[in-house]
């Protein structure tokens, strides 16, 4: 593959656009496929037949407004159909270029789009994930024949250092000084892992950008292994996404039709192929050390760091691990170059970062914004605020390892520092907004359940801590606990925290400690008078178990 | 096991195929897999047991699962899973004395838009309540 060749195929795909105008694009991701999104591009397609129209019927990946879903897109104009139904099929064919009902239509204008900078999701719900060209239509794989042609291993470290990305995956470590640490360490071969785990509930990003865009994320890993000199990657999946294991199996397969994993890719003196492995559903394996335990067919247990998987990985040999979304961002980085990428976001945080907001804000779905926007502004401008007849109460980041933030501190900008001091992380970015009905020790309860059983049981103080503190919390909800039993938590959760092997369990007491420090009045309300105040549980009523 | 060349660190992969067309994991099974790829049994044993996603009792005829991630939670998934535990009249990750459903939980789907969200037999319903739950139990019961 040249560059001739690719820009051939490029201008291949545009030119069948341009012949045929006119487009309905269909999300068939898995939030709008499972409201039956498939039917309505079936039924949309023998109405395109049956009427004769010039009109091309194509899938696409998510367009982000999950919760007004189905969504259907048109081309030229751009517009947005919403909450479509079989039945609306032949109303959207005859009505292509004229007036569009209120009730489906959907502005682009309001502020959950306007609001938004798309790097990631650039390509998502515009292009069909399932063809290759449509992505080198929209200047993709440009950024892996650049590389590979005119750049040295070194130089890419080095642009992906200026441009300031740290890891995705939550912790924020980052990822240039991660490139340039695995290509310095020598080893007979390299790897290059993606981790694409997404155990945090309530997170979706990585599951969307693999369903919408899976290129994007080969292509990243490709220049990442010619950047650390590696010859083979490994996708880690999660059984939970068949969808998104699907879509990759097709990328994968055409990204070596077209020479761009295999031997001598582009003409180049290097070689990668990527493989998927599927994961059997533990959330420790998100951790990196369990990941390659459980790529080598193993239990998926962490081990003590250093040495650090970038020394030693998998098969003991150095690995590069990174998350989806961190792979998503480099064919960008280097197609628009490092500083363009570092003139987005704040000092510390570059760029932009995808979130999944869900739970009780009126515009469920997948979002994109620079780093350093505020809380308030994602929460009630993007996410429209809590439906009618309740207010907000806290919002919920990085799942399980994460915290619960309340209201007085939304203003904040949002980046790795921000969101630690205030005792939550950013996580994968999962963002749940919870209302009044919600019970703060009932979260914190949910969550120690949630780390008891994902507990690997390698290590005493997360198998046997995470236990104690689901035996206290559950007390509290039952109103049978006393002051001291708080007191005992509070000891638990400094333990815990500070002698656990991995993050896991060191990070299993923040949902506790977030919501200890910013509603220790409903711990105490629980405790001593036997009430909830949200209602939620049942401690004033010891025949009713607690819900 | 072909396809991935008898190797050992194929186990989970292997592990994967054999659930897929037998729906669990026996001991024959578990057996003939780590024979075929030398890995001793108790290997075998411990990785199938570890994954949440192996099963080693075979499933009902149909499967009904409710999604207990953090959305759906804040969303009411506790209450839909004892409405189905009430309806079937098993504990969650049992399947009825008939053979006929498995009631089971996830961590968490992706469907996080849809919360709550459930999956009947591969398909994933949005928004589910305690009626589209109960009717769909029922129907099956009757079936």
């Amino acid at each position: 593959m040249t560059l001739e060749e690719l820009e051939q195929i490029a201008s291949d795909a545009r030119e069948l656009k341009e012949k045929s105008p006119r487009a309905l694009n269909v999300c068939v991701a898995a939030g709008c496929a499972s409201l039956h999104s498939e039917a309505i591009k079936s039924a949309l397609e023998s109405e395109v037949q049956r009427t004769g129209v010039n009109c091309r019927v194509g899938g696409t990946g998510c367009m982000g407004l999950c919760s007004q879903g189905p969504l259907v897109s048109s081309e030229p104009q751009d517009r947005l159909f919403k909450k479509v139904e079989e039945a609306d099929a032949a109303e959207i064919v005859a009505k292509l270029d004229g007036e569009l009902p209120e009730r489906m239509f959907c502005s682009r204008e309001q502020p959950f789009f306007r609001l938004q900078t798309s790097i990631v999701l650039e390509n998502s719900g515009r292009i069909d994930p399932e063809k290759i060209e449509e992505y080198i239509a929209a200047d993709g794989y440009q950024a892996l024949l650049h590389a590979l042609t005119e750049l040295a291993p070194a130089q890419i470290v080095q642009e992906v250092s200026k441009s300031g990305l740290r890891g995705r995956g939550g912790a924020g470590y980052p990822t240039g000084l991660k490139w340039g640490t695995v290509a310095k360490t020598i080893g007979a071969t390299k790897y290059v892992i993606c981790n694409a785990d997404e155990g945090d509930p309530g997170a979706f990003m990585d599951r969307s950008v693999l369903e919408s865009d899976p290129h994007r994320v080969l292509e990243g890993m490709i220049i990442a292994g010619y950047a650390v000199g590696a010859s083979q990657g490994y996708v880690y999946v999660r059984a939970e996404y068949p969808l998104a294991i699907k879509r990759l199996q097709t990328a994968i397969r055409e990204a070596r039709r077209l020479g761009f994993l295999g031997n001598q890719i582009c003409n180049a003196k290097f070689s990668f192929d990527i493989e998927i492995r599927i994961g059997a559903g533990a959330f420790v394996c998100g951790e990196e050390t369990a990941l390659i335990a459980s790529i080598e067919g193993r239990r998926g247990t962490p081990r003590p760091r250093p040495p650090f998987p970038a020394q030693s990985g998998l098969w003991e040999m150095p690995t590069l691990i990174n998350n989806v979304e961190t792979y998503a961002n480099i064919p960008a980085i280097l197609r628009r170059g490092g500083e363009w990428y570092a003139s987005l976001g704040t000092k510390k945080s570059k760029g932009t970062k995808v979130f999944a907001l869900c739970g009780k804000v009126r515009n469920v779905g997948l979002i994109e914004v620079p780093m350093g926007t505020t809380l308030r502004q994602i929460i009630f401008e993007i996410g429209g605020g809590v439906p009618e007849g309740h207010t907000f109460k806290a919002v919920q980041t990085g799942g399980p390892s994460g915290g619960c933030i309340p209201e007085q501190f939304l203003d904040l900008p949002v980046d790795y520092e921000s969101l630690k001091e205030l005792g939550s992380i950013m996580g994968s970015g999962g963002m749940i907004v919870m209302d009044d009905s919600a019970c703060m020790v009932n979260v914190a309860r949910y969550f120690m359940e949630f780390c008891m059983s994902e507990s690997c049981g390698k290590c005493i103080p997360c198998r046997a801590g995470t236990a104690q503190m689901f035996e206290l919390l559950t007390r509290m909800t039952s109103g049978t606990a006393t002051m001291q039993d708080l007191e005992l938590l509070e000891d638990l959760c400094d333990m815990v925290s500070s002698t656990s092997l991995c993050g896991l369990g060191q990070s299993a007491p923040n949902p506790v400690l977030s919501t200890l420090r910013y509603f220790r009045e409903e711990y105490t309300e629980h405790i001593l008078r036997k009430h909830c105040p949200a209602g939620v549980c049942a401690c004033n009523q010891a025949a009713e178990a607690c819900a | 096991m072909r396809r991935h060349g008898f190797a050992r660190d194929a186990l989970i992969e292997t592990l994967h195929t054999v659930q897929q067309y037998f729906g669990y994991l026996d001991k024959r099974s578990l057996r003939f897999v780590a024979e075929s790829l030398h890995v001793p049994l108790s290997r075998a044993y411990g990785v199938a047991t570890f994954y949440h996603f192996f099963t080693l009792k075979p499933p009902g005829k149909h499967t009904c699962l409710v999604c207990l991630g953090t959305a759906c939670y804040i969303k009411g998934a506790a209450q839909l899973l004892a409405a189905a535990e009430a309806s079937l009249n098993v504990k969650s990750g049992e399947t009825t004395p008939d053979g006929n459903v498995s009631l089971v939980t996830a961590r968490c789907i992706g469907s996080c838009s849809m919360a709550p969200a459930l999956i009947f037999d591969g398909e994933t319903t949005a928004n589910g309540n305690e009626a589209v739950l109960r009717s769909k139990l029922e129907g099956w019961q009757h079936a």
